[in-house]
């Protein structure tokens, strides 16, 4: 069982929460991911790690109540136990060699793109942060953001905070301003990475993506996560999330696959979050 | 005065128009009369070949002989000297090709059954056994033991039983490896994984979940940090094996580990699971492989009310899956299509398996395997109606362990290489099971972690 130390809020639906896990804690990279199971009966979910403090033995992720899982999951508070913690899961990402970097978020992705883009700052690579949100009431993490970048761009879908611009536009709008990127690393729905490729390949900058599939043990064991990537002859190379990556080339990735793969469950998982949502409403009267 | 019947007492079984609807075990096991009688069967003879033909040694006439004097649990006893998990075996083990194989009555007429005289003097013992074993007196050394499957739980089990301090360490959130995860219910009931599990714990085994060496922990680190004297590597193979043809990533399409991981050790077959698996219901299930796995995987999706086809390459004479596995298969009312082979796998728009191009086969000349080859008919294509495919095609070795262990030599095909000893090219680092020769059977696992906690033992009484 693993304690829930902290947690906390940060919009309605998007949830930071601190979890005692001391070994995982000494071991976490940037880019890798934990597997949590909220009881005993509950399904194995990856969640990307946000944050580690290594002293203090603790390891933050940051979840979106979006199904069933992540609807009990929020149900538990400081103090509670969940079930299960493994990790950490995936290789930690990695640029070799680039000295100026724009990291992208969108939506939850953020919460992942956060770490990364911290580790490459403490490195002494600039760092242009560059995140999208859909409107003001989901802008979170903002001081954290801009202490582990370089330069901070934001904007919102809605143009309700600081201008209305997509991620694909802000990016496009440094890359034409001269900002002469080594790389990019690109993170959030699945969709949105696909179009940040689609800018990134037209200037020919390296782009590696964080990708986030179903999966169910998280270490090679199910191949629940395959994608399909490009080949280097342009042949189809089929690779799991979860001990290959999760970080990909995004050039390579073959995304209307890995979109109608992570659908896969789509109906039975909006059926089964509002099942859950009704027992706890009855649980509540 | 032996019972001298050519036949073999019955396993009592559901009826199979029954059981191909619900996850219940569907042999029943034997009652005390048929144990008796099938026990009296065997004529102890002086060789006792059959003892040879089990990988563990388990002293099987002696076992039998304590059923006859109607010493339950001195037979179970007979039997947990040499093997840790005798309800296991009495299920699971291909008895067939190993004790009784060699067993004298099957020269004229069945060998006794073995295996069944095992499943029920080990159930005997489960419902009736009160005592906790006993813990035995610490000799101070600490072992680590990777994996918590059959070759894991019996090295971890037979050090124990020697006094030592054992920590297994499990990937999963539970114990047991592909007897949990792999093996469904209906064969190998969990219940039964859990005692065996449990009685590891009462010899004072700690067992640690959640734990994935090579990510959160190396072996070395084990060693140099946390005292472990010696390792035994039980990882066994769990990376799937794909065809790489079209299609395969299509929505419906699963490895077999994936189908059977959400359906055994996630629970998926019941009502309200919390986790998914995609309607079978009416649906059109086909499991390409012949092996354990293909079998396990088609009576599965049988019961969760498919139409199920097993595909494979080779002829119903070449099936890898053990004779009865085949027979309740069939049974059940599985449809096989051996010699037969997919070449691609068609979707609908929305990512779904919509169909499957076969081509048929015939064998032709033996490979390197002994096995006659099999060889693609030309023109033979055909289109087989599928909404769900289930690769059962083999498993490799998880590279993980090997690539955050520096000097762990592996072969060409990921297996752990090792001495006749079980010692790995690492120090104090011993390793067996499939880990070592990729995915075989239960008992052979079971054979190498004994080997491993031999060994192991040899060299730290040296200390």
């Amino acid at each position: 069982m693993y304690r829930i130390v902290t947690k906390k809020a940060l919009t309605p639906t998007l949830v930071l929460i601190e979890i005692e896990a001391p070994m995982i804690a000494r071991k976490a990279e940037p880019g890798q991911f934990i597997i949590l199971r909220v009881d005993e009966d509950g399904e194995r979910i990856p969640i990307t790690i946000h944050d580690f403090d290594r002293e203090k033995g603790t390891v933050s992720i940051i979840y979106q109540i979006v199904g069933a899982t992540t609807e009990k999951l929020n149900r538990k508070q400081q103090g509670d136990y969940i079930q299960d913690f493994v990790g950490p899961l995936g290789n930690a990402t990695e640029l070799p060699g680039a000295k100026k970097v724009a990291v992208v978020g969108g939506g939850v992705g953020t919460a992942i793109a956060f770490p990364v883009a911290k580790k490459l700052h403490q490195q002494g690579v600039h760092v242009d942060l560059i995140v999208g949100f859909r409107n003001k009431d989901v802008v979170v993490l903002e001081d954290e953001f801009k202490k582990a970048s370089t330069n901070y761009f934001v904007g919102t879908d809605d143009g309700s905070y600081v201008r209305k611009a997509l991620v694909t536009e802000l990016l496009e709008e440094q890359i034409q301003a001269g900002a002469n990127y080594d790389a990019v690393f690109c993170v959030g729905p699945m969709m949105m990475m696909k179009f940040v490729c689609k800018v990134t390949e037209k200037y020919g900058i390296p782009t590696i993506v964080s990708m986030s599939p179903i999966m169910v043990d998280g270490t090679g064991m199910c191949g629940g996560c395959r994608l399909t990537l490009k080949g280097d002859n342009g042949e189809s190379v089929t690779k799991f999330a979860c001990v290959d990556g999760p970080d990909f080339d995004g050039f390579k990735v073959d995304w209307d696959e890995a979109v109608k793969r992570s659908r896969m469950y789509g109906e039975w998982e909006r059926r089964k979050h509002e099942e859950t949502c009704n027992l706890f409403k009855k649980e509540a009267k | 005065m032996p019972n001298m019947s050519l036949k073999k007492n019955e396993m009592p079984s559901q009826d199979p128009n029954v059981r191909n609807k619900n996850f219940l075990e569907v042999a029943l096991g034997y009652t005390e009369e048929q144990a008796l009688d099938e026990a009296a069967r065997c004529l102890n003879c002086k060789n006792h070949p059959c003892v040879g033909g089990c990988p563990v040694n388990v002293r099987i006439p002696e076992f039998i002989k304590k059923i006859t004097e109607r010493d339950y649990e001195g037979a179970y006893q007979v039997i947990h000297d040499t093997s840790s998990l005798p309800a296991v075996c009495g299920r699971v083990c291909p008895q067939e090709t190993q004790c009784e194989k060699y067993c004298v009555r099957g020269i004229k007429g069945e060998p006794v059954g073995i295996g069944r005289l095992e499943r029920f003097v080990a159930d005997w013992h489960n419902e009736h056994a009160k005592e906790a074993p006993a813990k035995p007196e610490s000799n101070g050394h600490k072992v680590a033991v990777i994996g918590s499957g059959p070759s894991g739980l019996t090295c971890a089990g037979d050090l124990a039983k020697k006094g030592y301090d054992v920590t297994v360490f499990e990937a999963l959130h539970l114990a047991g490896g592909v007897l949990v995860y792999g093996i469904p219910e209906f064969r190998l009931p969990k219940s039964i994984v859990r005692k065996e599990v449990d009685g590891l714990k009462a010899l004072g085994v700690k067992i640690e979940t959640n734990m994935v060496v090579g990510r959160v922990v190396s072996i070395d680190e084990l060693m140099e940090q946390y005292g472990f004297e010696a390792v035994f590597i039980g990882s066994g193979a769990g990376l799937p094996m794909f065809m790489h043809i079209p299609g395969e990533n299509l929505c419906g399409v699963y490895s077999a580990n994936e189908f059977l991981t959400r359906i055994n050790l996630m629970k998926a077959y019941q009502e309200g699971s919390d986790t998914p698996l995609m309607p079978l219901e009416g649906k059109k299930v086909t499991v390409v492989g012949g092996g354990n796995v293909a079998m396990d995987a088609a009576r599965c999706s049988k019961r969760l009310g498919a139409e199920v086809y097993v595909v494979y390459r080779r002829g119903m004479e070449e099936l890898p899956a053990r004779k009865e596995e085949v027979e309740h298969a069939i049974e059940e009312g599985i449809i096989f299509k051996t010699l037969h082979n997919p070449v691609e796998i068609h979707g609908a728009e929305n990512g779904y398996v919509s169909g499957m191009t076969c081509v048929e086969m015939e064998l032709g000349e033996p490979d390197a395997s002994g096995r006659r080859r099999p060889i693609e008919k030309q023109g033979s294509e055909f289109e087989l109606p599928v909404d769900c495919v289930i690769m059962a095609l083999g498993t490799s070795p998880n590279p993980l362990i090997k690539n955050t262990t520096p000097g762990l030599e592996v072969n060409r095909k990921g297996g752990i290489v090792v001495n006749e000893a079980g010692l790995t090219s690492h120090p104090s680092v011993y390793a067996g099971g499939d880990a070592v020769t990729g995915a075989a059977t239960v008992i052979l696992a079971m054979g190498a972690g004994k080997l491993g906690a031999k060994s192991i033992d040899e060299q730290l009484s040296k200390k």
